[in-house]
């Protein structure tokens, strides 16, 4: 399996000296190419699973393997999508894409193709030299998407990335993340808690329960691509979704 | 049209206090030699721009002040972040700048005298005392404040020392520190004058001191306001630098939507 995470728990020592187990013996395989949805309500640790496969933090048990080796830290191959898009307000659109390539060793000229290509693909070509505060929130994610994509990453893990956009850009962003997988052929990890936007996007969906943080189910969505958010078949697995949530 | 009516308040404003001035002067009960009027004040000013007294003290005082406050900043930025980096050396060093922080420049002039003698150093000593802890805790905090998502994503990228110091940490500290710099300006030119006056034969302090002894109450008080038009001067070039950075930043821009 391309990502295995085997047995993965996560507990934190809080400042009283007790412990809270935020991840109880999780266990997920994702293959390559895979887009994979881990929904789930607020506090059952989405965020501290993907910060785990990003090499952020440890597990405290268990290991978490890509293609055969242990994640131990961050790699320029995984790279992560925040809410809040953390792009460097200090530097304009392309100085932002540039970024992750100034680690590598390329050329100036060779850089700033590559960015601009990125830009395009983004479509923000007529921003580039916009500075992150002056652009939307779907811009700003878009910068950062452009920014991540440009160092050629394997993995994408996206962290809900569209939780600050209004509904319209958010359905927007769906579009543009499923063209971008389609044509770039990522493996994306994409934490959400809108049932919507995982049966949109997810190749399979992880529902995750809290206290501790577990997967319940995985839902599969046999649905060829684009989906159509009205379709029957579409409603059908929502449904199903739903259920699963026990809001039905 | 805000801008003549603002320009309309400042020359009001400043003509009443004149006025005000001239009226206390007219009673009379003051011995011009103790309240030299605006009429002599202003005559005296133009006698210290005419046979150049005035430019010469000022060059001596303005590169006094731009050697110590160059040191203060530099010493003060490159400190501030290697200490606000470091948090074990920081809290061993912070006692010891807290203690030191509060004490006037002036308080170590016996010493600098002692071991720099008289002249120019002794002023850029204290402008440089003046300007250095200002600088050195708003670095500090500016470093360890910088938003920890931004170490994660240099985390991610791959940007290792010293790039991350370059790339990351400075810039996302700057804002706090160019503030630092502003204030550090300020107390620096108030320190310089008050250096002049004790430890140097040259300098605006100086012809403060040396009006004094010559009792021309109305050089003094025409230094004084010298003095205080190009600490405005200074003070406005360095908003307009902080301007530009918040800009550059990002920090006041209108948001898009
Ligand atoms: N570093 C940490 N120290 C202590 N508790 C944490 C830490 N990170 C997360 N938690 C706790 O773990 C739980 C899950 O958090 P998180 O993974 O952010 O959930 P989600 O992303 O699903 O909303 C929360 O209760 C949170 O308070
Ligand atoms: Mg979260």
């Amino acid at each position: 399996m391309y990502i295995s995470i085997e047995k993965v728990s996560k507990a934190f020592t809080l400042k009283d000296k007790s412990t809270l187990t935020v991840l109880d013996k999780v266990d997920l395989y994702i293959k390559e190419g895979e887009f994979i949805c881990l929904l789930g309500p607020s506090g059952c640790g989405k965020s501290t699973l993907l910060n785990l496969i990003a090499g952020f933090d440890t597990p405290s048990t268990g290991t978490i393997k890509i293609n055969g080796n242990t994640v131990t830290q961050p790699s320029i191959d995984r790279i992560v999508i925040f809410q809040n898009y953390g792009l460097l307000p200090w530097r304009n659109v392309i100085k932002n894409v540039e970024l992750g390539l100034e680690a590598k060793k390329l050329k100036r000229k060779e850089r700033r193709r590559i960015a601009e290509e990125y830009i395009k693909l983004v479509g923000l070509s007529d921003y580039k030299k916009h500075h992150p505060p002056q652009l939307s929130g779907g811009m700003q994610q878009r910068v950062a998407l452009a920014r991540a994509l440009a160092v050629e990453p394997k993995i994408l893990l996206m962290d809900e990335p569209f939780g600050a956009l209004d509904a319209m850009t958010r359905m927007h962003m769906q579009d543009e993340i499923e063209r971008i997988w389609q044509e770039k052929k990522k493996t994306i990890i994409f934490v959400t808690h809108d049932i919507e936007e995982a049966v949109f996007l997810a190749d399979r969906i992880v529902i995750m329960t809290p206290s501790p943080g577990r997967v319940k189910t995985i839902i599969e969505v046999p649905l060829p691509r684009k989906r159509d958010r009205t379709s029957l078949d579409f409603l059908k697995i929502k449904d199903k979704v739903f259920t699963e949530f026990n809001l039905k | 049209m805000g801008k003549i009516v603002k320009v309309l308040k400042v020359i009001s404003s400043l003509a009443l206090f004149v006025g005000i001035w001239e009226l206390i002067v007219l009673t009379g009960r003051y011995e011009p030699s103790l309240l030299p009027s605006p009429v002599k004040v202003l005559e005296g000013m133009g006698e210290l721009v005419k046979d150049g007294t005035l430019i010469t003290h000022f060059k001596v005082s303005l590169s006094r002040f731009i050697t110590g406050y160059t040191v203060a900043a530099v010493t003060g930025i490159s400190l501030g972040l290697v200490l606000g980096y470091n948090k074990k050396v920081w809290e061993f060093v912070e006692p010891v700048v807290q203690l030191l922080r509060p004490v006037s420049p002036i308080a170590w002039f016996p010493f600098i005298v002692l071991w720099f003698g008289i002249g120019d150093v002794p002023a850029i000593i204290i402008i440089f005392i003046a300007g250095f802890f200002p600088t050195l805790l708003s670095t500090v905090s500016g470093v360890r404040k910088v938003d920890p998502a931004y170490l994660n994503v240099a985390n991610n990228f791959g940007i290792r020392q010293p790039h991350l110091l370059f790339k990351i940490i400075l810039p996302a500290a700057f804002p706090m520190i160019a503030n630092g710099l502003h204030i550090a300006l300020g107390t620096a030119w108030v320190f310089l004058v008050a250096g002049e006056m004790v430890g140097a034969q040259s300098g605006l302090g100086y012809l403060i001191i040396d009006s004094r002894n010559s009792l021309r109450s109305d050089l003094v008080l025409a230094g004084i306001i010298f003095i205080g038009i190009s600490g405005l001067v200074l003070d406005r070039l360095i908003k307009l630098l902080e301007g530009y950075i918040e800009r550059q930043w990002g920090v006041s821009e209108g948001r898009r939507n």
